[in-house]
């Protein structure tokens, strides 16, 4: 059995009060980091850990945290990304609904590394009711002298505060949370300078991700070479996935990274299959930002070796025939589910969520949506197909966030995969109306 | 009353209940002095939790208490699609419409609501007691298809499960 890191206790009853946390070794973080560790020894352990940001990016956490600027007496800040909004993630929500102990002790230790005296986790509005568990379990954790003055008579003071967004999805990207945080509107901020130098208020933050936070308590724990043994390469220790769509047995997972994207789908351990025993159609295993990839190269890559849940392998082949292990929103599609009515709908949310800052976002994921409307409605063209690719061409690369490259990428790989489906919908316009593609044909090559 | 455009409303300030005020007080005590403003979200659902929406007057009350100018409150509350800048039904049902809920059989789930409602989306029943939106990813993916409705989210939603949800806040809303 896979060794569980995060979620092990997350059904002990009562575990979300201090005292039951407590009794299962909560907390022993912050003791060993404030009493015999120095904050650059957590920072180092983060490093050898390997521990890769959990919202989506992957970029090393310990390498962020070596990133954040220390000027003699300006404050610093350490911000959690509670804002989960990317469509077929919900891992944090878990996290943060059983084990709410668990990333205010993350935050604590991970805060000491950092030299922050006051720390923020934004939550999504939408979670008003897991900010009202955090607010309790904060309240917990002053009483017991984890937060506030002189920690466990460390010297070290610590203000935690949890605060609500208002609903906008954009808001997940580290500077327009931070503009939000300010109480503005969510438009993300031109980089260089990085939060890492301005961030909060202009002073140096860092953002991380709720499952990175949780992370460092383990790291800290065990040391970040047991935590780098799990996993493969550059993929290492355990991931949250959570899975949606088509399957027997949708849910959250904690996964050891290495484990096999076959193993994962229709392992007894885990999903337990494709539901109603249909078959696998296609799956966007990041969250919607990432390539979807066509049945043939889910559980294997183009080269025919095992495709595994890691940073790598979900990558391998590049945007040819590969795609991102990204936020771990595993989404799984059967037979009868008709692509190009998913790629309209996933361009009508990030035509939702686009800020307005940036024209090429602004107009082209609004455009996007339009011609995939009449497409799977019947109204489109050929020229349409290549008019998707077109400004998908305009919009990546060319915003001040990613929200634009999130938009362009799964039109584009659901153009690359399912093209033929993309031409019946304009060749048999009615039949389309009536009934599903169905699954497409392995190409020659592949 | 266009609330979309704040400014062409001249509303005057309304008052909040005292527990609204202490409230308001205690999450902008949360934010550094000359920070308060990052607690102006707070605030904004503070108010739609008492009027059921957020209107200019509420948003001018607002700006008075942080002491910022009126359009930062407005260029706020219009971002985030939370807020309703007009007047709703007593329940809002917030259906889910993205992409892994829409695979397990949202467009049915919305389409049946609009049906049992008698109203479309966007619309809200004679009696003042449902509007029906939809919403983008609310993160219950893999407990699809569901909705929130004053911050509870109802998932793994089947029609049974929306009559029952609907008769209890029909039966809620006499009290």
């Amino acid at each position: 059995m896979a060794r569980k890191l995060l979620i092990e206790h997350a059904a002990v009853p009562g575990i979300t009060t201090y005292e039951v946390y407590r009794k299962h070794g909560g907390y022993a973080s912050v003791e060993k980091a404030l009493k015999t560790m120095s904050p650059e020894e957590v920072v180092e352990e983060v490093k050898k850990s390997g521990l890769r940001g959990r919202g989506g990016a992957g970029f090393p956490t310990g390498m962020k945290w070596s990133f954040l600027a220390k000027p003699e007496g300006v404050e610093r800040h350490l911000v959690c990304n509670a804002d989960e909004s990317e469509p077929g993630t919900f891992k944090d929500r878990y996290l943060m609904e059983k084990l709410p102990h668990l990333l205010i002790e993350g935050m604590i230790t991970s805060s000491y590394a950092l030299g922050a005296r006051r720390s923020y986790i934004y939550i999504r509005g939408e979670f008003m009711y897991i900010l009202r568990i955090l607010e309790k379990a904060i309240a917990e954790a002053y009483a017991n002298g984890m937060l506030g003055k002189n920690i466990l008579g460390s010297g070290y003071d610590l203000d935690l505060v949890v605060t609500p967004g208002g609903g906008a999805y954009i808001c997940g990207e580290e500077t327009a949370l931070i503009e939000s945080l300010e109480g503005k509107r969510g438009n993300p901020r031109m980089k260089p300078p990085f939060p890492a130098v301005k961030g909060l208020w202009g002073n140096p933050t860092v953002v991380n991700n709720v499952e990175s936070i949780a992370a460092v308590v383990p790291i800290v724990n065990e040391g970040g070479e047991a935590y780098a043994a799990i996993g493969i390469e550059r993929s290492t220790g355990t991931k949250l996935i959570s899975t949606s769509g088509n399957l027997v047995r949708p849910g959250v997972y904690e996964i050891e990274l290495g484990l096999s994207v076959e193993e994962f789908i229709y392992g007894d351990d885990y999903c337990r299959g494709i539901a109603n025993g249909k078959k696998l159609k296609a799956c966007v295993p990041g969250g919607s930002s990432v390539p979807i990839l066509p049945h043939y190269l889910v559980t294997k890559t183009a080269a025919g070796t095992d495709r595994l849940m890691t940073y790598e392998s979900l990558a391998d082949g590049g945007f040819a025939s590969g795609s991102m292990l990204g936020s771990g929103g595993f989404i799984v599609f059967d037979e009868d589910q008709c692509i190009v009515r998913n790629t309209w709908n996933f361009a009508r949310f990030y035509a939702h969520e686009s800020c307005g800052q940036c024209s090429p976002c602004r107009e082209g994921t609004g455009w996007m949506e339009k011609v995939l409307y009449r497409l799977e409605h019947g109204n489109g063209t050929l020229e349409d197909i290549s008019l998707l690719e077109e400004i998908n061409k305009k919009i990546e690369g060319n915003t001040i966030c990613p929200l634009g490259d999130a938009a362009a990428w799964p039109v584009a790989a659901a153009i690359r995969h399912f093209r033929d489906e993309f031409e019946w919908h304009v060749k048999s316009p009615q039949e389309a109306q009536t009934r599903n593609y169905g699954l497409i044909q392995v190409p020659l090559e592949a | 009353m266009k609330a979309d455009h704040p400014q062409a409303v001249n509303e005057a300030p309304i008052d909040f209940s005292a527990a609204t005020m202490a409230e308001m007080n205690r999450v902008i005590g949360l934010f550094p002095e000359g920070k308060e403003k990052s607690a102006i979200l707070s605030m904004l659902h503070l108010v739609q939790d008492e009027l059921g929406w957020v209107s200019v007057g509420a948003m001018n009350r607002v700006a008075q208490i942080l002491n910022i100018e009126a359009i930062e409150v407005y260029e706020v509350a219009t971002f985030y699609t939370m807020f309703h800048l007009n007047p709703v039904g007593k329940n809002v049902l917030e259906v889910c419409r993205t992409g892994p809920c829409q695979l397990v059989g949202s467009d049915d789930l919305i389409a049946y609501i609009e049906e049992k409602l008698e109203i479309k989306v966007g619309q809200t029943t004679i009696d003042g007691l449902f509007t029906l939106k939809t919403v983008e990813c609310l993160g219950a993916c893999g407990y699809a298809p569901m909705l929130m409705c004053k911050y509870q989210f109802y998932e793994r939603l089947t029609k049974e499960k929306v009559n029952e949800m609907l008769d209890a806040m029909r039966e809620a809303s006499k009290s």
